[in-house]
């Protein structure tokens, strides 16, 4: 009986382990075969490089250049915010702040980890939108610009919390060879600590642009989404994974809109599985 | 030598300003949400029915959904999640089928949360033929904290020494007995805190359930795990995007409720963790 429980268990165990391979396997094939169905009436070239998304006129078109766009651009906008504060405040959080302080900084930084981005997106609604408008005198403050403000606050923890890793991680006996040569702190810091974390930060920045490419509600709610081609960051822009978002309660099951809504769904996962590659290659160099 | 120090004291200021600037809004966010949301979160705000189009009464159904949701996701992953954690530390060796699974895991812990909420959809809402319930929602919502648990879990058990594992063999334990009565009993902590936090983040996220399980106005509970539900976070993208002349109390009340439910799991999780590292003895 004690031997059937544990050989039970143990097949469980094995089944469990190989779920996760399965799991990304069932992704992909049901983004596919919703998504792959879009292609039989447009062309492929068409739905990546086409400048009108207008899935409900008539004739539809299904060009998603324009989201393309939209989402890396509140990306870049979000990761050129996020990655010198992130940068700063890892190195202060693990080399300078003092022991009291540390702990403190730290839970503040979770605690942003732990706000649900949906409350993220009512703050930038109701207080961050109408700060931009006023501030740049614009018509609405619901903009690239407050999508890469909001997303740049959602990325700083991942962003800190792996940098910060990678400093503390660095041998001490690099510093203490730097500090006996009669460096700075600072100096100590700048030449010798984080060129040594430097893979690190690389992939704290990829996984960053990760999360901030994959975020779906803040930005849905923040940046205004109108999908035409961005050329300032205080326009409303439309993100890929606000359109998901936005349209797939409209979309009638079945319909070239829902299968294009898939389609989307695949190429943002094809980007973020590209980006996590990457970021784990980089952390598992050494 | 002035000069050097100048400029590290420069350096030091800007580090701290930079760190400054990312705690501070996370302060005032919190201030905003509790001078807001207390004057609304009144004893008929949490225990009635939305109504009036949601414009009044309160947001029991809610929050009764998102408690039924969180718990669906919790029995969906945590038996898979600590399972899979044990066959990556106690049973895999280091070969490319270990690897592959470390793969799907980041992996899964990076694909977008929309695109689990197209693939519920797809998986359980149609083909599986559960239709938007909190069965498919609270499927959903579990393959996406998976890698959460996973983690937490495989960091707990990886934390227990060595030496343990070893005695329990040396005494003719099986692999098996060894997890059960050795390793698990010391990782329990580690692997609450994880799996606490994991169900906290599911538990605010909004993108995968919106097509599988949110109710967009459904003033009653959920009468079976094949239904619909309200649940919070839908609640409060609707209430601040999708209806019109909603009063600021009944907003900034969902958000406090929500807000709270999510802090009360993570200060759960910290404490266990802290009292752990108190009595932790190796």
């Amino acid at each position: 009986m004690k031997k059937a429980f544990e050989f039970f268990i143990e097949k469980a165990i094995f089944v469990s382990g190989a779920a996760s391979i399965i799991f990304v396997i069932l992704i992909f094939i049901f983004l596919l075969r919703e998504g792959m169905l879009l292609f039989s009436e447009v062309p492929i070239q068409k739905f990546l490089f086409g400048i009108n998304w207008l899935p409900i006129s008539d004739p539809p078109q299904f060009g998603i250049l324009p989201l393309i766009l939209g989402s890396l651009w509140v990306t870049f906008g979000a990761i050129l915010i996020a990655v010198p504060l992130g940068v700063a405040a890892a190195i202060y959080v693990a080399e300078v702040a003092p022991g009291w302080m540390r702990g403190i900084l730290k839970s503040g930084i979770e605690l942003l980890a732990a706000i649900p981005s949906i409350v993220l997106g009512f703050i930038g609604v109701v207080f961050l939108s109408p700060l931009l408008k006023n501030l740049f005198h614009l018509p609405s403050g619901l903009t690239a610009l407050a999508g890469s403000i909001m997303l740049a606050f959602m990325a700083m923890p991942t962003i800190v919390s792996i940098i910060e890793d990678s400093i503390v991680s660095v041998p001490k006996s690099y510093k203490e060879g730097s500090l006996a040569l009669g460096a700075t702190h600072w100096q100590t810091i700048y030449r010798v600590t984080l060129p040594a974390a430097a893979s690190g930060i690389l992939a704290a920045v990829m996984l960053g642009i990760g999360r901030v490419i994959g975020e779906t509600m803040a930005v849905l709610m923040v940046t205004g989404n109108a999908a035409i081609l961005p050329t300032s960051i205080l326009q409303p822009v439309r993100t890929l994974t606000a359109t998901i978002a936005a349209e797939m309660g409209e979309a009638v099951a079945g319909s070239s809109h829902y299968y294009a809504l898939f389609a989307i769904g695949i190429v943002l996962f094809i980007i973020s599985f590209v980006i996590n590659l990457a970021a784990d290659i980089l952390l598992h160099k050494k | 030598m002035r000069n050097t120090q100048r400029t590290e004291k420069i350096a030091f200021f800007l580090m701290a300003a930079a760190t400054l600037i990312i705690v501070t809004p996370v302060v005032i966010i919190l201030f905003i949400v509790l001078f807001y949301g207390l004057p609304g979160l009144t004893w008929e705000f949490i225990s009635a029915n939305p109504r009036e189009g949601m414009r009044a009464g309160g947001i029991y159904p809610a929050i009764i959904g998102t408690l039924l949701l969180t718990l669906g996701t919790a029995l969906f992953s945590i038996p898979l999640g600590i399972l899979a954690a044990i066959y990556l530390n106690e049973y895999a060796r280091k070969n490319w089928l270990t690897r592959l699974v470390e793969l799907a895991i980041i992996n899964l812990a990076g694909v977008p949360s929309i695109v689990y909420g197209l693939f519920g959809l797809g998986l359980f809402v149609t083909f599986l033929g559960f239709g938007a319930s909190l069965l498919a929602g609270s499927a959903t919502l579990a393959i996406m904290t998976l890698p959460v648990i996973i983690t937490a879990t495989r960091e707990a058990l990886s934390a227990v020494p060595q030496a343990f594992r070893e005695v329990s063999f040396s005494l003719g334990a099986s692999r098996w007995q060894t997890v059960r009565g050795v390793v698990l009993p010391n990782a329990i902590p580690g692997i609450l805190t994880g799996t606490i936090l994991g169900l906290s983040r599911a538990a605010g996220e909004t993108a995968p359930i919106l097509f599988t399980v949110a109710a967009f106005y459904l003033p009653r509970l959920p009468q079976s795990i094949y239904d619909q539900a309200m649940v919070l976070p839908y609640h409060i993208y609707v209430l601040s995007t999708q209806v019109p002349n909603v009063s600021p109390r009944i907003q900034y009340g969902t958000v406090l409720v929500l807000v709270g439910l999510v802090f009360i799991l993570n200060i759960t999780a910290a404490v266990i963790r802290a009292r752990f590292r108190r009595r932790k003895t190796w």
